[in-house]
């Protein structure tokens, strides 16, 4: 009983031990920006290897999921009669929702994990720690161009993603199944609201970015510095990830759109 | 010593991993323009004291001051200013994995220094013909051999001519041809630019040809400290066993660990 006890309490202990290690990390690289002469290309290669090199799947995907969501709405609705409503709900599922979260576990994924590794691996082979023998604080260089890479790219990517999924439901319910395209789009034009719709979407992948990222480098960052570190840092990092978005996709949806 | 020629000086310092003192009140003195070599037998914890001196890990207590200023008890900014002025070389190399050789050695450069492109470009090719390795610019670390990739982090961490250089084993994996270049160097650069330098190794015939002063760290402390030929003449049992490299004596060549009878007897426990 006592031993279980003391397991519960040693667990919350390192639970918020790491909340507190995060969050220390977190502002010091927030208020760790470099000079942009040299903070700029660092934070345009960072980039190129967050965004630019997860766009391919994120194109796959979105074209996908858009294709699906054709076929299923195309399904339901012509049980209604209301096939020309397939434009609205292709765009306002993924604007909302698919757009965002399905983005953001990609990327964690794709960019996260590649993010976990690459640091892990730096502070494995003392790269991190030479750097500061330099006088060069591994926050600014290393951790910070990575950190705003995520969270500028991220709304990027869910906005493709939504655009190629529109395009994609486009393609099954209008070539396809012979949706008349005048109303696939104006359907969607009259009922996706900029403010309520578009803008709650961007402001869920910003957020996406900012919790993804953070997990991301910070589990790179306190890595135990070994293989096996490395490997269970990797795996936390989607893992975590994963579940906060999911977790707080619904806590943003309730607030956005559950009128309360 | 006075205190005037002492470039960084120990006092007490105690320091644990874990359960285990790796430093048990350590004292000890680096003068200022010497080559001080430091030796001991391996997992002793030398490579944790030039962490300590390059203020990464804290002290549980006793101080280290680098030129006066007290490292453990700086603030940050003020700590990366002075490590500006330190070089050290890792045992491992540690040189950054994306950026080739020649960005290896030009990274303190231009991250500490205005310095236009072409003078960059001179002092990283001086320092890594000084290495020998000036045509092996364009690799990438990946391609480089173990011996090769430390006396590129040689390079590195005199590119911005340092006034403290800690070497961490800089003859391990090299060849005999590179080892007495490397000797050569690390007296030349000391003689030449006046700097401080501690030299981490087990290499006790190199080491004590070119240091001033060495000290034998063991079991957390000082065993023996004194200029190459007062240590030779060190009538301590354990200065000789060590120098001498012989496997029987006071100085364990064993982690600590209970009686091998005893640990092979309860088989069972693991
Ligand atoms: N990160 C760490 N966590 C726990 N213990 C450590 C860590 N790093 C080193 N140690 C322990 O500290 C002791 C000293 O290590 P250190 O690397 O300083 O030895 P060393 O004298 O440099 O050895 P070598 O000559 O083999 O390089 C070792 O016994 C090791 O077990
Ligand atoms: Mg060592």
């Amino acid at each position: 009983m006592i031993d279980r006890l003391a397991t519960i309490g040693r667990g919350t202990f390192d639970i918020l031990a790491s909340l507190g290690r995060s969050s220390e990390f977190l502002v010091r690289s927030l208020i760790a920006v470099p000079r942009p002469a040299t903070g700029l290309p660092l934070l345009v290669k960072q980039i190129y290897a967050v965004g630019v090199l997860s766009l391919a799947i994120i194109v796959v995907s979105g074209l996908f999921i858009g294709m699906v969501l054709g076929l299923q709405g195309y399904n339901i609705l012509t049980d209604y009669g209301s096939e020309q409503a397939i434009g609205q709900m292709v765009a306002l599922t993924l604007v909302r929702e698919l757009g965002p979260v399905v983005t953001a576990l990609l990327f964690a994924g794709r960019a996260g994990s590649a993010l976990t590794a690459e640091i892990g691996l730096m502070k494995a082979t003392e790269q991190l720690s030479s750097m500061e023998m330099m006088g060069v604080d591994p926050l600014r260089r290393v951790i910070a161009p990575r950190f705003w890479a995520g969270f500028i790219t991220m709304p990027l990517l869910a906005m493709i993603f939504s655009v190629v999924g529109i395009w994609g439901g486009m393609l099954v319910g209008v070539d396809w199944l012979g949706v008349f395209e005048g109303s696939y789009w104006a359907n969607m034009q009259s009922s996706v609201d900029f403010g309520e719709d578009v803008l709650n979407g961007v402001i869920k992948s910003i957020v996406f970015g900012f919790v993804c990222t953070w997990i991301a480098v910070y589990q790179g960052y306190d890595s135990v510095p070994t293989s096996e570190g490395i490997s269970s840092a990797t795996t936390k990092t989607v893992v975590y990830s994963s579940l906060a978005v999911l977790g707080l996709d619904f806590i943003l949806t309730a607030v956005m759109f559950g009128d309360i | 010593m006075t205190s005037e020629s002492t470039f960084i000086d120990i006092q007490n310092l105690v320091f644990l991993r874990g359960e285990r003192r790796i430093f048990d009140g350590l004292s000890l003195q680096i003068p200022r323009g010497k080559v001080t070599a430091i030796m001991g037998p391996s997992g002793t914890g030398k490579t944790t004291l030039l962490k300590l001196i390059g203020g990464q890990l804290r002290p549980e207590s006793g101080r280290i001051t680098v030129d006066g200023i007290c490292v453990h008890k700086l603030r940050r900014s003020a700590l990366y200013d002075l490590r500006k002025r330190m070089g050290m070389l890792f045992q491992s190399g540690a040189l950054f994995s994306d950026i080739s050789t020649y960005e290896n050695v030009a990274f303190p450069l231009r991250v500490h220094t205005k310095l236009p492109e072409d003078m960059i470009r001179d002092i990283v090719l001086m320092k890594l013909e000084a290495v020998g390795l000036r045509g092996a610019r364009d690799l990438m670390p990946s391609e480089l051999s173990g011996g090769m990739t430390r006396r590129v982090a040689l390079a590195r961490s005199i590119a911005l001519d340092p006034e403290l250089i800690m070497y961490d084993e800089p003859f391990t994996g090299q060849d005999p041809i590179a080892k007495g270049v490397l000797v050569e160097m690390i007296s030349k650069l000391n003689r030449s630019m006046g700097l401080t330098s501690v030299l981490v190794s087990h290499d006790v015939p190199e080491s004590l040809s070119i240091c001033d002063y060495a000290c034998i760290v063991s079991n957390g402390q000082v065993i023996g400290a004194g200029t190459p030929e007062e240590l030779q003449d060190n009538p301590s049992e354990r200065v000789q066993q060590f120098l001498q490299g012989k496997p029987d004596g006071p100085v364990p060549f064993h982690y600590p660990a209970e009686p091998i009878a005893e640990d092979l007897a309860g088989g069972a426990q693991r």
